[in-house]
């Protein structure tokens, strides 16, 4: 198993080097959006191999990639269908610390051993044009940097061994499964990040390979810091001791919100940038109600200011959205580096 | 200095830390070291973690752009250590914001301090002692987590100790990182070892200029990397001697940055600046660093001798007059301001008087009587003479509870009553507050009512506490209208209380020609604090009263009438002439450089970035010191008292940034300007906007020099030219108040003025500092501009900011309208008081004008129908423009 996807991500990383300096590159758009369309109940999600596990699975989107991988697959298809040249795996909350909620921890290699191996199945539906599989890799539900009680700012819940051990899992069975990039996103501590990229380094070593690797922060509030307090320049300081494919932003904040932060992310950087914002701020009841041609609108001034190399959605798009951002994409060139300085 | 290799190291904590070759010297804060400070050792060892976090602030706050943490020592835990202590600077945003040096010799302590900072931090330090495999090994970790690294010269034979040695190992380490590691190689920092000299053995002769040429060999053979290094190291032999100390590391310092050291770490308060070192001192030390002599360390050692021969005398000094007779006591701790044994003294006297009042009427009074003979004849200088009343309020407050206990000393023994007050709609009491001060000092009771005072309170107080004489301060415009309505109250009501006027704007003239006419009691312009206490004296001297006040009369009779007469006999140009005489600029020439950034901006900025930018000058002025600074302090008469002065306010400032006394905050605005119809300026905003009214000089040229208006440096609309502006307002005022009462209530006028005058210093200092980043960054018209602090007091820069309230604009109505545009109050917090005075007092607002033909000058004089022409277009009556523009209209 190993030995194939070895050389299939080889190829793939000379392919996607290819075509990401031919064209803007669409990833695709919410997952947990699109699941909701089919109001799966707890039943749905235990399904006949979990129907008595003795704690509630409801909510447990990444395990739908087990329980109802059609399901999943749709969703991956419709991506595609839209436009996307990349669909992230069902693995946003796949590591043992996210598990834990669920008491899933031993189901982790297999959740995302899984969940590349359906969007692999799918991409190779597609033989039109190169299609990729990104392995989603989460911020889990815990920050190294910060501490969760205030009476005791040194205290952390979870360490930097604790978070590089359970992505290390996470990124052998991502890549297992075939998965073609490895994607570590909606990063709201960089330290965070940092146990994955170092887990990351470790997996490529030890099996001597090499994978391309997209980093996407979050940036939560208008302050324009991420969670754990770092500016856009520190963050990118802080990722960039490790070869990436890309480097931006994604979630929390709708497309006209980000676009400052995207920018001096740009100014800083000779990485090519990624977005993936959400269909603006969610309305008083939580739901996402920028529609697709305002969306694209959007994208359209993110394209003319020459910012993007891969371009997608967070929370609330769906394949409209993502359609109409092919759409406009393929309008423009991508974002050109100049190559005349050191980094 | 060409080298092939460019600086280009990135470092984050919350915040970026771009080294470019650019970059000033980058300095490593290291009191967060427990092998280098006692102090913070001990935190560490009794956890108590709170205080060494202040340890790590205050570094932050004082500058430090990283900060060495090492927890290296026998009885920590260094890995427990290194954890808690980085997590907690973690919840600390104010130190995280710069990046950490993670110092350990234990590759365990290191990698426990890597797996908790989220920001690229620096190891410090790894090396080639241990051999190659270990070398590779950490430094492909390190790599992996992230930071960049120091290697120190040392291998497996030893730490390198000669030039040679030193640049070949520096070579193999920086090889092994790039081809076998891949370390990036802006990341590599080499630390070549900073030895100490003048040692007395031969072998230590070449140690610093061996790490001088080190240094330029690395620089300039192997791209990219970083030079640091410990420099207190280098004068290791002359602990003890901080003189020589903090001379060496300076000259150490010059001369390694010269070579292309990045970075170093650096106890700020052990750094003489370079050119302030005594120049004897200065050659002995540099013959010591490159080993000019042979008998180079002889003779520092020999000069090293004599400074600390120096300190010892004084010591000696200070003893003695703690021997002499009490009231000596006394008058010498009343002339040198030493507040430190004035109780004990107090006491002695009292116990030997026969009442506790006495103490105070002869024994103090003596003192104080010294004092005024010292400032009187000038060997005293106010500065000095506020420290003596902080003193004199000590002793008093000491006695007071005797005296009551005393029932029958209830007779007053004052010299007379005084009513202090800064007039209505001014904030500005710095003045007010040290003639308060001298007053009080000389046995006069102040009762002072603070700022902001409207005239009927001035006149109820004045009637009801039956006062001698009435203080009336102001320092901007306006107050000269408030002081004049004030006199004609007063005369109204018959009262004859004589009435002293001071305050910047103020002035003779003007209390001759505007106030003396409208009240028929004395009025009389007091231009200092050392004059006060003999005018005072003289109003209330009963047998010298009358004629004072008649030959006052006179004087000021006199003064009005060749004022007014000369004032006649000066030309003036209609307003129409004027215009057609105003400051051409080849429009058609002109290239607007559009700003980088158009919009309203909120700034927020630490105190200590704007410490550089203070100029000190008028921070002397306001202590009646006169002189340039630096030249004032060695000035013959007043270096001793300026140096005196100096040394204080820069103490306090340390504390201001430190602790956070004050909190700067600022906000300006850059949008697209034209003139339009001659003197205005139409400022467009998104979705409004506002015209600037500008006055035109009205008197009379010489032939060729035009009539200057502000607007004349803006595009006119019909150049078809989009010209630019901006306006700005930033203040350093909040917290001032606050702190200077606290001094008040602790009885220390001196430390209550200082703060004041150090607010205002800051919120220059900061206008200052805003006004070169508009230059160079956030408008950017001037980003190549590179000035020093002395060139950018000289104003040698590019573009003006003049203020409204000041000679170029003195209309105040213009400050509403910055008000507006930038929604100041509430963006910022800062008040337009109904005289347009701002508060906090320690504020500044302003326009920028980018024009490089745009400059400073003084509008003067201007005539009635520029005041009718400017009323209609402010749209206020007549009489209102009149009342706003009186000092500037011609009579």
């Amino acid at each position: 198993m190993s030995n194939t996807s070895k050389k299939s991500t080889l190829e793939v990383k000379s392919n996607i080097y290819q075509a990401i300096n031919e064209k803007i590159l669409i990833l695709d758009g919410a997952m947990g959006t699109m699941l909701q369309r089919n109001k799966f109940e707890e039943e749905d999600f235990r399904g006949e191999r979990f129907k008595d596990f003795p704690h509630p699975l409801k909510g447990n989107n990444d395990l739908l990639s087990i329980t109802q991988p059609e399901a999943v697959k749709e969703v991956h298809r419709l991506y595609f269908q839209a436009g996307a040249d990349i669909v992230e795996t069902n693995t946003f909350s796949g590591t043992t610390i996210g598990m834990a909620d669920y008491y899933m921890e031993d189901l982790v290699y297999e959740l995302n051993y899984q969940s590349a191996k359906i969007a692999r199945e799918v991409a190779d539906e597609f033989t039109d044009k190169p299609r990729f599989v990104a392995g989603s890799i989460g911020p889990t539900n815990r920050t190294a940097s910060m501490s969760p009680d205030v009476n005791d700012p040194g205290y952390r819940a979870v360490t930097f061994d604790d978070l590089r051990i359970a992505y290390k899992q996470q990124v052998n069975a991502l890549i297992d499964g075939g998965s073609d990039v490895l994607l570590v996103e909606t990063i709201f501590d960089t330290l965070n990040a940092k146990a994955a990229l170092f887990a990351i380094e470790e997996v490529k070593e030890e099996r001597n390979l090499d994978i391309p690797i997209m980093v996407s922060g979050t940036i939560t509030d208008a302050s324009g810091r991420t969670l754990s307090g770092q500016t856009v320049e520190a963050f990118l300081i802080s990722i960039q001791h490790i070869p990436l494919l890309s480097v931006g932003f994604n979630c929390a904040l709708g497309a006209d919100q980000l676009k400052p932060y995207l920018k001096r992310l740009a100014h800083n950087t000779q990485l090519n940038i990624s977005a993936h914002p959400n269909a603006g701020l969610p309305n008083a009841f939580g739901e996402y109600d920028q529609t697709p041609e305002e969306m694209q609108a959007l994208i359209r001034e993110y394209l003319q200011d020459n910012l993007i190399n891969i371009i997608g959605g967070c929370c609330g798009t769906t394949p409209e959205h993502i359609k109409l951002i092919a759409e406009v994409s393929a309008e423009f060139e991508p974002r050109k580096l100049e190559s005349n300085q050191p980094i | 200095m060409s080298r092939n290799n460019k600086i280009n190291l990135q470092l984050s904590g919350l915040e970026p830390l771009f080294i470019t070759e650019e970059s000033i010297f980058v300095n490593v804060g290291e009191r967060t070291n427990v092998t280098g400070s006692r102090k913070f050792l001990r935190l560490i060892k009794e956890e108590k973690y709170d205080e060494a976090l202040s340890v790590a602030r205050e570094q932050v706050e004082g500058g430090a752009q990283i900060i060495d943490i090492n927890m290296d020592e026998g009885m920590l835990d260094g890995v427990y250590a290194m954890t808690k202590f980085l997590n907690l600077i973690a919840a600390e945003p104010d130190i995280a914001r710069v990046p950490v040096m993670i110092d350990s010799s234990k590759w365990e302590i290191i990698e426990a301090g890597l797996k908790v900072v989220q920001g690229k931090a620096v190891v410090n330090s790894i090396s080639l002692k241990e051999g190659e495999e270990t070398f590779i090994h950490h430094a492909k970790l390190i790599k992996r987590y992230g930071a960049a690294v120091i290697v120190m010269a040392f291998d497996e034979v030893g730490q390198a100790d000669n030039y040679q040695r030193r640049i070949e190992i520096c070579k193999r380490s920086y090889d092994i990182l790039v081809d076998q590691v891949g370390f990036p190689v802006e990341d590599i920092i080499f630390d070549p070892n900073i030895f100490p000299v003048a040692t007395g053995m031969d072998e230590h002769k070449l140690n610093a200029l061996d790490f001088f040429q080190a240094t330029k060999w690395i620089r300039e053979n192997l791209p990219y990397a970083n030079i640091s290094g410990g420099v207190s190291n280098v004068s290791f032999s002359f602990r003890g001697n901080d003189k020589v100390r903090e001379a060496m590391h300076s000259a150490f310092l010059y001369h390694a940055i010269q070579n292309g050291m990045t970075m170093g770490i650096v106890n700020p308060e052990m750094l003489e600046i370079y050119d302030e070192i005594d120049k004897i001192l200065l050659e002995h030390v540099e013959d010591v660093l490159l080993n000019r002599r042979e008998d180079a360390t002889e003779r520092l050692l020999d000069l090293a001798e004599s400074f600390k021969g120096d300190y010892k005398v004084n010591e000696k000094a200070i003893a003695e007059w703690r021997n002499d007779p009490v009231q000596e006591r006394l008058t010498h701790s009343l002339v040198k301001g030493i507040d430190e044994f004035i109780e004990i003294d107090v006491e002695e006297a009292r116990l030997n008087a026969k009442k506790a009042i006495e103490v105070i009427e002869i024994s103090l009074m003596n003192g104080m009587n010294v004092v005024g003979d010292l400032f009187g004849s000038g060997k005293m200088f106010l500065p000095q003479v506020v420290k003596s009343a902080r003193v004199m309020k000590k002793a008093v407050a000491y006695l007071l509870p005797f005296i009551e206990a005393e029932k029958d000393s209830t007779a007053s023994s004052s010299a007379g009553k005084v009513l202090m007050a800064t007039v209505k709609g001014d904030v500005h009491d710095i003045g007010k507050n040290i003639v308060s001060v001298v007053l009080a000092c000389n046995n006069f009771e102040i009762i002072d009512l603070g700022v902001m005072v409207p005239p009927e309170k001035i006149i109820e107080a004045a009637v009801k506490e039956n006062v001698d004489i009435i203080g009336l301060s102001g320092l901007i415009t306006p107050s000269l209208d408030e002081m004049v309505y004030l006199a004609k109250e007063m005369d109204k009501l018959n009262i004859k209380i004589p009435v002293m006027i001071g305050g910047a704007t103020t002035s003779r003239a003007h209390t001759a020609v505007k106030i003396a006419p409208e009240y028929s009691a004395t009025v009389i312009h007091v231009n200092d604090a050392s004059r006060a206490v003999t005018v005072a004296s003289n109003l209330l001297n009963t047998e010298t009263n009358a004629n004072f006040s008649i030959a006052l009369r006179e004087e000021y009779d006199t003064l009005r009438e060749g004022y007014l007469n000369r004032a006649r006999e000066k030309n003036f140009l209609t307003i129409e002439e004027a215009r057609k005489n105003k400051f051409k600029i080849d429009w058609d020439a002109f290239e607007p450089v559009q700003p980088n950034f158009i919009g309203t901006k909120i700034v927020e900025v630490e105190l200590s970035e704007l410490v550089d930018f203070i100029d000190w000058t008028p921070f002397f002025q306001s202590w009646e010191l006169f002189g340039k600074y630096p030249a004032i302090l060695t000035d013959e008469v007043v270096g001793e008292q300026a140096t005196d002065l100096f040394k204080d306010a820069q103490i306090m400032l340390a504390k201001i940034v430190s602790e956070k006394w004050f909190q700067a905050k600022g906000i300006l605005g850059i949008y697209p300007a034209n003139t339009v119809n001659d003197d205005d300026i139409e400022v467009s905003l998104p979705d409004s906007s506002y015209q600037f009214l500008t006055l035109r000089q009205q008197s009379q040229k010489t032939v060729g020099a035009p009539n200057i208006a502000l607007s004349d440096f803006i595009a006119p609309k019909e150049s078809n030219k989009q010209d630019y502006m901006g306006c700005f307002c930033v203040t350093t005022g909040f917290g001032v108040d606050e702190k200077a009462a606290e001094f008040e209530s602790q009885l220390d006028d001196y430390n209550s003025i200082l703060t004041k005058a150090l607010g205002d210093r800051l919120a220059e200092a900061f206008a200052e500092y805003l006004h070169l980043k508009v230059r160079k960054e956030i408008w950017g018209y001037a980003s190549d501009e590179n000035l020093t602090n002395n060139e950018l007091i000289k104003e040698n820069y590019k573009g003006i900011r003049p203020a409204p309230g000041y000679p170029a604009c003195p209309d105040h109505l213009e400050k509403p309208t910055i008000w507006n545009i930038l929604n100041v109050e509430e963006n910022i917090g800062v008040k337009l008081t109904e005289s347009m005075a701002m508060w906090p007092a320690s504020s500044v607002s302003g326009y920028y004008f980018a024009n490089s033909e745009s400059k400073y000058f003084g509008l003067g004089k201007i005539k009635n129908d520029q005041v009718e022409n400017y009323s209609k277009r402010r749209g206020i009556s007549t009489e209102i423009a009149t009342k706003w523009l009186a000092p500037n209209i011609a009579d």
